[in-house]
């Protein structure tokens, strides 16, 4: 089977508007899509963030007197929503993949421009829609997770909408899925194996096959839960003879694998990271490989474990509690080549290296207290309470969220041709890393010792551990500035950074930077060996 | 050589100390108050051990990485060209591998230990009809089976309180009394949306489902007032949702049962 | 369903596209089947744990009709038949036979339609009657607006394969592959559905 790499629509892609404009507006070059992911994720990220803030205003005192108690679980839910569906997701799949898998397999483009321009642009409206719904008869208040019969008992409006924009996300997601697994597999330029291919891609196709997988799975849980709602039918709700608990087994299969969905492709981009800034190759690609996939098995057998206290029986309990345990073992391959990956390098102290760093050390300690989640008599006294808020925000803030400031740091002088400076990133990687700790750390003790989470009101013997929780997202807030602040400043006069800045041997850096339309001037390279750095080891000793 | 693997003994070592040492005083959950308790209590000694180990190893091997390996000023190239170590890698597959198995057959046994892996429908034939179906739950603790002391009631919840029914005295109550040192068994339903009854001193929590009844045995050890929980998400008023649980000695239970049972019946 | 489009979009990217894409826009459409076929996964799993663990209530009555199903799972499979043989006379250049053949299939799909909508009205139970009425009409409307949806592109097809002027010649037959898959797909989950809500 051949497949040419030119001959992509050139003439559609030079109408294109020039400039900044052209990420305003629709756009079929996957590189200026992968940006506006970007961008439209970190704006929704903002308002997340605030949502967040006000949460902790909210539990800087046991009373609930900053928001009404309904306006509360509004801003919960939508700060649940709005992070995993309107930035994790979107950010480390849509901006990064859109923009790095196109170089990764030696492609002009991605296979279906069209398809992902339209997986983009179905993203701002649902999220407008959904940051709306609060305007209207109140956003929805039952959780990022809209159990029924909560779901269909609050007011209607705000569920639907939330339905609605949740659907058209996941419809967004599954046509990214698709597009990355064509482009992958499909699109290869020739000549190049799949076991050459750049970690990233690996961890993308994995990621995609879980979206195909399962994102639809959450699709029609939630059509039916609309009908419940409008039409009055009773699928979740018992006074109709419903069974909630089923609502809750379809939806954790959705929403179980897509943990994984916001944190395997953050494990391809540190396995990016890693190697290039500490000139050595990646340790155990092979191993690497077959712990993604182990993942993505897996990731979709243990559901359940969100379900130890709801209507599940002793056997069930048992058997997810194996089978998630077991996730540690792909998970902690991929760490443990990490850390070899360091080991022995000529390591440069960059902030995109120290985000990288500072993921690792977070990613195991909230790994751990999955792991301990995980043993359903341990998760019997701890389920629903702060102690899982600290587990998953160790996960997706002080994992994804961290690594998607360090591929940031990494990948600006591509896009840009501008180096970023290094003070102020690393000023935002230690008040991060610090506001970050103290925000969640003491999250773990509030759980263990009887705060239940989705309150707006609680004992007052936690008030003091809550308020340093509650200045540690301060620090976040504030760590927000200076990176801002780097990247204004950088784009507008940061140095030049040349084409490649840290010597790194993977595709994208063998053009120029920013690249050009069709991401080479001439052929696509070959790259056979994209960690092919080190001395040899006999010239070592 | 000898030199590096001594310093290696020794880090390996002081992790292991520190981390036995912290498992071992540093107490992070709160009084034990049911039989449940301390078996919870030994199970998260032992997880909270392995993670400080592994957590603490991780962040120094990090760590140290980065302050050893850092490219110095006069330094130029990369690093040694190594691609992977197979055997290490073997070496870092099972030992998790074996550490997840043993905390994984470990947990087990202590589930098994707190009545978990009992069957929901027997331990309950005293207050239902044995036809009812009880979708979860936990049992009581096997080597506490004091079938005669079995003290019955039945939980419903509503937004936003529980109400507790004592079938013998035919009374309701909002505050569940119950005699220390006696087993428990509750059978719990609830009337709108799911809540759940969460005890954080007995370590026991089940949700309480709408048209799916389930069950929860415990027994107090220590007298002394604690409070009911709702721990999941059922509306606006959900964090005010909470109720007491007084543990007292069985003369006192006996005066309160008497006394409540004597107002419900002259009505 | 937001999902639905997909495959439209897929092919609209024909346009565009020179002949050497033909293989992974097939690859994707196949990609996409498989999330939507996950789709019906959820409503059967869904269907069968009611049905294992939530008793209807007393005087809920389920009885289904065969005849007309039967009927219905007849008309699809023939009409998979009919979309075969209208490939292969595009194959062999033969447009108006292709025409015939498509217009034939979508007959058929609208027969279908007609009959599931005739059984509609005459079943003893409502949309919201209990938890057994609600799942059939979601599992069999949610395929049925697959066939609708499928009836309207093969009308489409059939139309650009008009001889001379038409799109679709066996130079292009991407579009009348993409669509004829779509329909074997619909109808194989019909085959399911038919043995899980009908005969189990
Ligand atoms: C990106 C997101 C992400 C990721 C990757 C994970 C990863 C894991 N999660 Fe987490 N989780 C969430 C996001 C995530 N989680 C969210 C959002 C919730 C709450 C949802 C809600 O209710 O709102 C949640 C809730 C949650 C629960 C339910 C808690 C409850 O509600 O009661 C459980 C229980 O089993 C769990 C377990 C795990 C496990 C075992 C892993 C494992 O994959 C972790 C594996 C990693 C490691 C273990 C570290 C590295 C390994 C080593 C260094 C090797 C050595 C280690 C050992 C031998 C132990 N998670
Ligand atoms: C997936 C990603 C993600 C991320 C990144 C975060 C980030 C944060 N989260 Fe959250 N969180 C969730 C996912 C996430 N969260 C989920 C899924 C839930 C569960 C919801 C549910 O129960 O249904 C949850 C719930 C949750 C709770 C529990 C609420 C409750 O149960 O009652 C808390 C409480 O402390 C919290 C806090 C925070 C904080 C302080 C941050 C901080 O890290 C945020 C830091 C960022 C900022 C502070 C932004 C800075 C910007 C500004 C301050 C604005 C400036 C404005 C302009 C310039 C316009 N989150
Ligand atoms: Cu009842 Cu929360
Ligand atoms: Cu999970």
């Amino acid at each position: 089977m051949t497949i040419s790499i030119d001959s992509k629509d050139s003439n559609t892609k030079s109408l294109q508007p020039k400039g900044w404009l052209r990420y305003f507006s629709f756009s079929l070059d996957h590189k200026v899509i992968g940006i506006q992911y970007l961008i439209c994720g970190f704006l929704f990220y903002l308002i997340g963030g605030t949502l967040a803030s006000a949460i902790r205003i909210e539990l800087a005192s046991p009373m609930s007197d900053f928001m009404p108690r309904d306006v509360y679980n509004q801003v919960l839910t939508l700060h649940g929503t709005i992070m995993i569906f309107l930035w994790i997701v979107p950010v480390v799949n849509g901006a990064f993949g859109n923009y790095l898998i196109p170089f990764y397999v030696g492609a002009r483009d991605m296979a279906f421009p069209r398809l992902n321009a339209v997986a983009f642009w179905l993203i701002p409206p649902s999220g407008l829609m959904l940051v709306a719904s609060y305007f209207v008869e109140g956003a929805a208040q039952a959780g990022w997770t809209a159990y029924p019969p909560l779901s269909i008992t609050t007011p209607q409006s705000g569920q639907i909408i939330w339905i609605m924009s949740v659907l058209l996300l996941g419809g967004s997601s599954i046509f990214g899925g698709i597009n990355f697994i064509a482009t992958i597999i499909k699109l290869r330029r020739p000549g190049l194996k799949l076991m050459q291919l750049p970690m990233y891609c690996w961890a993308m196709l994995g990621t995609s096959l879980l979206v195909v997988l399962s994102t639809p799975v959450l699709a029609g849980t939630l059509i039916l839960l609309s009908f419940d709602i409008v039409a009055h039918t009773g699928f979740f709700n018992p006074v109709l003879g419903g069974n909630v608990v089923v609502y809750q087994h379809l939806f954790w299969f959705y929403s179980h694998p897509a943990v994984y969905i916001m944190v395997l492709p953050a494990f391809g981009l540190v396995s990016e990271i890693l190697p290039v800034h500490s000139r050595k190759p990646l340790f155990g690609y092979t191993t690497m490989v077959f712990s993604i996939m182990g993942i993505v098995v897996l990731g979709l057998v243990v559901w359940a474990h969100h379900m130890f206290t709801s209507g599940t029986p002793p056997w069930m309990r048992l058997f997810f509690t194996i089978a998630t345990a077991f996730i540690a073992v792909p998970t902690g391959i991929k760490f443990f080549n990490w850390v070899a990956t360091l080991w022995g390098g000529k390591i440069s102290i960059n902030s995109a290296m120290l985000f990288s760093c500072g993921f690792i050390i977070n990613f195991v300690f909230g790994g751990i207290t999955g792991v301990a989640l995980a043993q359903v008599p341990f998760d019997i006294h701890v389920h629903d309470t702060y102690f899982v808020v600290a587990h998953f925000h160790y996960i997706v803030y002080g994992g994804t969220v961290f690594i998607i400031f360090s591929s940031i740091y990494h990948w600006f002088p591509k896009v840009t041709g501008k180096l970023m400076n290094e003070k102020l990133g690393i000023l935002h990687f230690a008040i991060t890393f610090i506001g970050f700790n103290l925000c969640f750390a003491p999250q773990h003790w509030l759980g263990l010792n009887g705060m239940p989470r989705r309150v707006a009101e609680y004992d007052p013997q936690f008030q003091f551990v809550n308020q340093i929780s509650s200045v540690g997202a301060l620090l976040m807030a504030i760590s927000t500035i200076p990176f801002l602040v780097n990247i204004f400043l950088s784009i507008k006069n940061g140095k030049d950074s040349g084409d490649n800045p840290w010597n790194a041997l993977t595709p994208e850096w063998l053009t120029s930077s920013p690249p050009p339309v069709e991401n080479w001037e001439g052929e696509a390279p070959l790259v056979e060996e994209p960690y092919g750095y080190g001395n040899p080891i006999s010239q070592e000793n | 050589m000898l030199n590096k693997n001594f310093y290696l003994i020794l880090i390996i070592s002081a992790v292991f100390g520190i981390s036995f040492w912290i498992g071992f005083n540093v107490n992070l959950l709160p009084v034990e108050a049911s039989i449940n308790a301390p078996i919870y209590d030994e199970l998260f000694k032992i997880l909270f051990i392995i993670g400080l180990i592994i957590f603490i190893g991780m962040s120094i091997a990090v760590i140290y990485s980065l302050f050893k390996f850092r490219k110095r000023k006069d330094q130029y190239g990369d690093g040694i060209a190594l691609e992977g170590n197979l055997s290490l890698e073997i070496v870092w597959t099972i030992i998790p591998s074996i550490i997840v198995l043993i905390i994984g057959l470990y947990s087990y046994n202590i589930y098994d230990r707190m009545g978990g892996m009992k069957e929901l429908n027997h331990s309950h034939e005293m207050m239902t009809s044995n036809t009812e179906k009880i979708w979860a739950g936990i049992s009581q603790a096997s080597n506490n089976e004091v079938a005669s002391n079995n003290l019955s009631v039945e939980v419903s919840a509503m937004q936003f309180a529980f109400l507790f029914n004592y079938p013998k005295g035919e009374f309701i109550s909002g505050e569940l009394h119950v005699p220390v040192d006696h087993k428990v068994s509750m059978k719990m339903e609830s009337k709108d949306v799911i809540h759940a009854f969460w005890v954080p001193e007995f370590r026991i929590k089940q949700d309480i489902i709408p048209g799916q009844p389930t069950i929860l045995n415990f027994t107090p050890t220590k007298v002394g007032k604690y409070p009911i929980i709702c721990a999941e998400l059922c509306g606006p008023y959900h964090g005010g949702m909470r109720a007491s649980i007084i543990v007292e000695e069985e003369s006192d239970y006996k005066d309160w049962f008497n006394k409540n049972t004597k107002t419900e019946v002259s009505l | 369903m937001t999902t639905l489009d997909s495959s439209k979009e897929i092919k609209n990217n024909k346009s565009e596209a020179s002949e050497h894409h033909e293989d992974f826009r097939m690859f994707g459409l196949i990609t996409f089947l498989i999330a939507d076929g996950m789709t019906f996964a959820g409503f059967f799993a869904a269907y069968l744990t009611y049905k294992a663990v939530n008793p209807l209530p007393d005087g809920a009555i389920y009885e289904l009709e065969l005849p007309i199903p039967t009927l219905n799972t007849i008309l699809l499979l023939v009409s998979s038949a009919t979309f075969h043989k209208a490939g292969k006379a595009l194959l062999k250049n033969k447009n108006s036979d292709t025409q015939k053949w498509l217009i034939v299939t979508a007959l058929l799909g609208i027969t279908f339609l007609i009959c599931q909508l005739f059984e509609y009205f005459n079943l003893p139970f409502g949309l919201t009657d209990n938890l057994f009425a609600s799942t059939f009409y979601a599992l069999t409307g949610f395929h049925g607006l697959h066939v609708t949806l499928g009836t309207l592109m093969i009308l489409i097809i059939s139309w650009q394969t008009r001889p001379k002027e038409g799109r679709i010649t066996n130079q292009n037959m991407f579009p009348l592959e993409a669509v004829e898959l779509y329909w074997h797909f619909v109808d194989g989950i019909w085959v399911i559905l038919f043995i899980i809500l009908y005969l189990l």
